[in-house]
Formats: structure tokens, C-alpha cells, sequence
């Protein structure tokens, strides 16, 4: 049976989240899973389409142009899938806001479980996942005559575009479910690398004290790291940082080369956030804080003398 | 109007669980069970509602094992009027859980149904959008801010890079991001209270539905340990250690 993914979009470009996503289903492929067909809903959205056909491994991507499919509303996305659902043996999404928004409901009209989250592929219907915030990984099985799966980005490396030239076909949306109303979107504006994609990633804790100070110590670090900027719960509860910015069980996961968590003293849901990232720096002034027990250095000092005192010896 | 608002029974978010040696699952015998958080938010919210005038009647629902009367009890004493849960010793997977309140949505028919976003044990984040898909009622997850105007919800919804508003006709399904509200303490006076509360007992096969679960269990494990780290004495030594050892930083 093919492999369908639901590529996530702007109806300008892919989402950073669409390549990690490929790859799973890649994956998937090679243990058995058919050829991989990727589904464009957007609106005014054929360079996407253009674009995901140069993706390696994809033979067939699907165009669903219309307007009720431009915000990406979860209830016009999943009666579109439905039309071709028929046809697959697994539907594939990101796990972000989006795919975790959509997934659920097409399984469920397919009467079929749903896997979150996978962080690997075992054979073609088996999977495994983090649970109790990353604290075990389970292996699940399904048995359902198809597979609907949610990605976990960082878990798996991007798809790189290989200037392949997979075939676009055109289908047709379903008709506009009603009942609910796109109103607005604010985004925040970023002059830095993406949070899930940034190789390097500088995050503050509470110790900050205010979001003046998360500014005013952290901005020159990841300016000159060319990182991006995290925060943990606190801080966001805190109003210092941007909700979006939070990494965690319930913000986002990353897994960076590089992962400096300043003034975070690192519980379980953060940690469930970043402890996959490669090199993980703690400066923190408490040494009892439980982020130095996954930290590879730590420096145990006060953050305001300490940072500044790191962008110095950075040049 | 009626809210209906689905509370889990959990493993506590301050208990580190550990996996079982045989890796057949995580051991949660003896260990603190709560009220999952992202469902206290729920039921705080639907208080906040009645509060307001907004709405008239809040029934909090339970699926799973007997003990789950105890979370029930909790949305009780926060402020929901009576309980439902329904019983089984079964392992519920989301896809259960959301037939099972399909047919409390038939049955009881609310304007809204508040969940939370994802569970702390499973962390499917999956129920609120099935039931939605089921009921075919529109959805709005990860709410960070919900109004009632007249006839429609307005709801403020966490995305990534930002927030996005969507409007709903009504009934509707929502599910609770942290950040909609910080939920009340219980007091000793409202648990006494909420003991005297009605809650009813019902079975999956009393409303008709199949919960056999779907995924299988293989294997559960610890996930990779990191090795322990080093404290070192100074930013010189750090910054000398991220370039030459790490090799991180150029």
C-alpha cells in the first residue's frame, strides 16, 4: 500500500517540519510500505506542490487548491484526505501544531488508533514512541488496515531536496465544512533561526528575573551563536518570553548540536524538551540543579556575570 | 448552557516513573495518581463560564477504573455540578475514549465540550480531535483564550510561531493549552461539598461501545541515558571545552 504525507505549508513553502516527516516516511517505504505520495492542501499553493516533487523518493504529489483549504482548518483538511484516504496504507503528518491538529481526526473517521510522536520506525507497522514526558519509550504495533502517524521532527534527519521531478496532479477539494470561521493570526515576528531547526539553541530560565534581563543577557549570546532563542515554562508564565518559545513536554522539542539552558534548573518537563540535544551547556548558580545531571559542562555561577563574561571570551 | 468537560485520572507530573525490568510497561503501582493538569485547566475554564453567567450546568466525565471516582470527586469540589464515569478495567486508548464520549454527547447533549490537549501519560494529544471528527463538531485545540459571544465561541489557539483565532458555531469541541488559566485551589469546605454531589456509574457496553484496544504494547524502556557531564571552573575553561573538546563551536 502507498504511503501518504500531509505536508505542512504556508501556500509558499514547505515547513521546516515536512523534510524530517519525509524521511520517516522514507523509512517507512523501505520496510515495506509502497511508494510515498505527498498531499499539497492549500490555497494559490502549485509552487509548494512544484516544490515538494523535487523531494527524493516522492512519485506523486497531490494538489487540492481551494479557498476553504487556505488556513489549513483541521475540519477542511481531514474531509479532503478523506476523499483519497481509501487508497493508503499510511497517512503521515509532522507532529506541530498542525498535523497534531489534523491527524487525530482522520484517524478517527477512518476508524483506525493513531501513532504520536514517532521517534522511529521499527518495520511498517510498528513504531516507537516517548511517553510519561520522555520518561520511557514504548514500541506500539498497529493492527488497523491503515496507519495514521505523526512525526517527531527532531528525531529524524531533514530530506534535503534531491531536484527529482515527481508528477503533479490536481484534485479536487472537498466542499467547505462551515461551522467554523478563521478569524486571524498573529505571528511572532523572528530575525533568528527557527526554534526546531536551529542548530544551536540558548534558552532562559526564571533565574532571568524579568523579560528586560532575558533580553538584555541572552540576545547577545545567540547573536553571536547565530541561535535561537528557547525559554522554559517559568519564564513564559513569567511573561519574559514568548509562549511560543517554549521548550518542553507541552512547547516545543528540540535537539539542537548545541543546547545552553541559562538560569533553567531543568525539570522533568523541560528536560523532556531538550535531552536529546547533542551538547548540552547549564550555567546555573544553584550546583544542586537538576539540569546538571544532563548537562555535559556546567558552570555553576551567576548567570549575569557569567554570560556576558561568555559573548566576551566568544570575540 | 451545558459543558461537558472528560477528566483523566493520571501518574501525578511530580512522580519520575520508572520502567518495569521486564519491560512490559512502567510501574505505577503505589505511586501518587492525579487529576491530569491539562483537564484541571478544562474544568476551571467551564467554572469560569458558569461563573459568568455563560453557563448553567457542568458535568465532568471519567473513563477507566474504579479509582477514577476520586479525580471526578476533584472536578466536583472545583466547581462541576454532577459526574459521570464510566467504568472498565480495560486499557482505554484515545480512540475508545472518544467513542465512548460520543455517545455522552448523544446522550447529554452539551453546547460545549472542554477537554484538555493531551494526556501526561500517554501524550497522544489525540481525543478532543477525534471526538470532534466523530460528533462532526467543529474543533479549536490548544486554546489560550475562549469567549462566548451570543452564538459563536471566539477562541485564541496556540500555533507554532504565534496564536491564530478561530470562530465557532456551536456545539463545539475545545481543547485546553496551559496557559487558558491557572485553576483554583480545591478548599476543604468545597470537597466536603462535592462528596454530596451526584455521580453516576456507567459501562462502555451500557452505551454500546467496542473498546477493544488497537495498538499493542511491544516493549517499553528506559530511554538513552546521558553519560554525566563535567562542572568545569570557569567560562574560559567552557568556551576552551566547547571548541576543542565538543567541537560545537568554531
Amino acid at each position: 500500500m502507498t504511503i501518504l504525507l500531509i505536508a505542512e505549508h504556508d501556500n509558499h513553502e514547505l515547513k521546516g517540519a515536512t523534510f524530517p516527516t519525509l524521511t520517516a516516511a522514507r523509512q517507512i517505504s523501505q520496510a515495506g510500505g509502497g511508494d510515498v505520495h505527498v498531499l499539497i492542501a492549500g490555497h494559490d499553493a502549485r509552487a509548494v506542490a512544484d516544490a515538494a516533487a523535487q523531494l527524493p523518493g516522492v512519485t506523486k504529489v497531490l494538489l487540492a487548491d481551494a479557498p476553504q483549504l487556505g488556513e489549513g482548518l483541521a475540519e477542511n483538511v481531514e474531509a479532503t484526505v478523506l476523499t483519497i484516504a481509501s487508497a493508503y496504507g499510511h497517512i503521515v503528518l509532522p507532529a506541530t501544531a498542525y498535523g497534531k491538529n489534523v491527524a487525530p481526526r482522520i484517524a478517527a473517521r477512518l476508524d483506525v488508533a493513531q501513532l504520536s510522536d514517532i521517534t522511529a520506525v521499527v518495520d511498517a507497522n510498528t513504531f516507537e514512541r516517548p511517553i510519561y514526558a520522555g520518561a520511557a519509550i514504548a514500541t506500539v504495533q498497529s493492527a488497523d488496515p491503515v496507519k495514521v502517524v505523526t512525526v517527531r521532527g527532531t528525531a529524524f534527519d531533514p530530506s534535503p531536496a534531491s531536484g527529482a521531478q515527481a508528477t503533479v496532479e490536481t484534485i479536487d477539494a472537498a466542499a467547505d465544512v462551515g461551522a467554523v470561521r478563521f478569524v486571524g493570526r498573529e505571528l511572532t515576528k523572528l530575525d533568528r533561526p527557527e526554534l526546531t531547526s536551529a542548530t544551536i539553541v540558548v534558552s532562559g530560565g526564571r533565574g532571568l528575573g524579568s523579560g528586560e534581563n532575558y533580553q538584555r543577557v541572552l540576545e547577545p549570546l545567540a547573536d553571536r551563536l547565530g541561535a535561537a532563542l528557547g525559554a522554559s515554562r517559568a519564564a513564559v508564565d513569567a511573561g519574559f518570553a514568548p509562549n511560543d518559545s517554549q521548550v518542553g513536554q507541552t512547547g516545543k522539542i528540540v535537539a539542537p548540536q548545541l543546547y545552553v539552558a541559562v538560569g533553567i534548573s531543568g525539570a522533568i518537563q523541560h528536560l523532556a524538551g531538550m535531552k536529546d540535544s547533542k551538547v548540552i551547556v547549564a550555567i546555573n548558580k544553584d550546583p544542586e540543579a537538576p539540569i546538571f545531571s544532563v548537562a555535559d559542562y556546567g558552570l555553576s555561577a551567576d548567570l549575569f556575570e557569567a554570560v556576558p563574561a561568555l559573548v566576551a571570551s566568544l570575540g | 448552557m451545558k459543558i461537558l468537560v472528560p477528566v483523566k485520572r493520571v501518574v501525578d507530573y511530580n512522580v519520575k516513573v520508572r520502567v518495569k525490568s521486564d519491560g512490559s510497561g512502567v510501574d505505577i503501582a503505589n505511586v501518587k495518581m492525579s487529576m491530569n493538569p491539562f483537564d484541571e485547566i478544562a474544568i476551571e475554564e467551564a467554572v469560569r463560564l458558569k461563573e459568568a453567567g455563560v453557563a448553567t450546568e457542568i458535568v465532568a466525565v471519567s473513563c477507566g477504573v474504579t479509582q477514577s471516582q476520586e479525580t471526578l470527586r476533584t472536578a466536583l469540589a472545583i466547581g462541576a455540578d454532577r459526574a459521570i464515569l464510566v467504568d472498565t478495567a480495560v486499557e482505554l486508548q484515545p480512540l475508545a475514549v472518544a467513542k465512548i464520549l460520543k455517545a455522552l454527547v448523544e446522550r447529554e447533549q452539551p453546547q460545549l465540550v472542554i477537554l484538555g490537549k493531551q494526556a501526561i501519560d500517554d501524550d497522544a494529544n489525540q481525543t478532543g480531535q477525534m471526538l470532534a471528527a466523530l460528533t462532526s463538531l467543529p474543533q479549536a485545540t490548544f486554546a489560550s483564550k475562549v469567549t462566548v459571544d451570543g452564538e459563536r465561541v471566539t477562541v485564541m489557539r496556540e500555533v507554532d510561531g504565534g496564536a491564530e483565532t478561530l470562530s465557532l458555531s456551536f456545539p463545539a469541541v475545545v481543547t485546553t493549552d496551559l496557559r487558558l488559566n491557572e485553576p483554583r485551589y480545591v478548599t476543604l469546605p468545597n470537597i466536603m461539598k462535592a462528596k454530596k454531589k451526584p455521580l453516576e456509574t456507567l459501562t462502555p457496553e451500557a452505551l454500546g461501545v467496542d473498546v477493544t484496544p488497537r495498538l499493542k504494547t511491544l516493549k517499553v524502556a528506559e530511554p538513552p541515558q546521558r553519560h554525566a557531564g563535567v562542572l568545569v571552573p570557569d567560562v574560559a575553561t567552557l568556551v576552551d571545552k566547547l571548541k576543542n573538546e565538543a567541537k560545537v563551536l568554531s
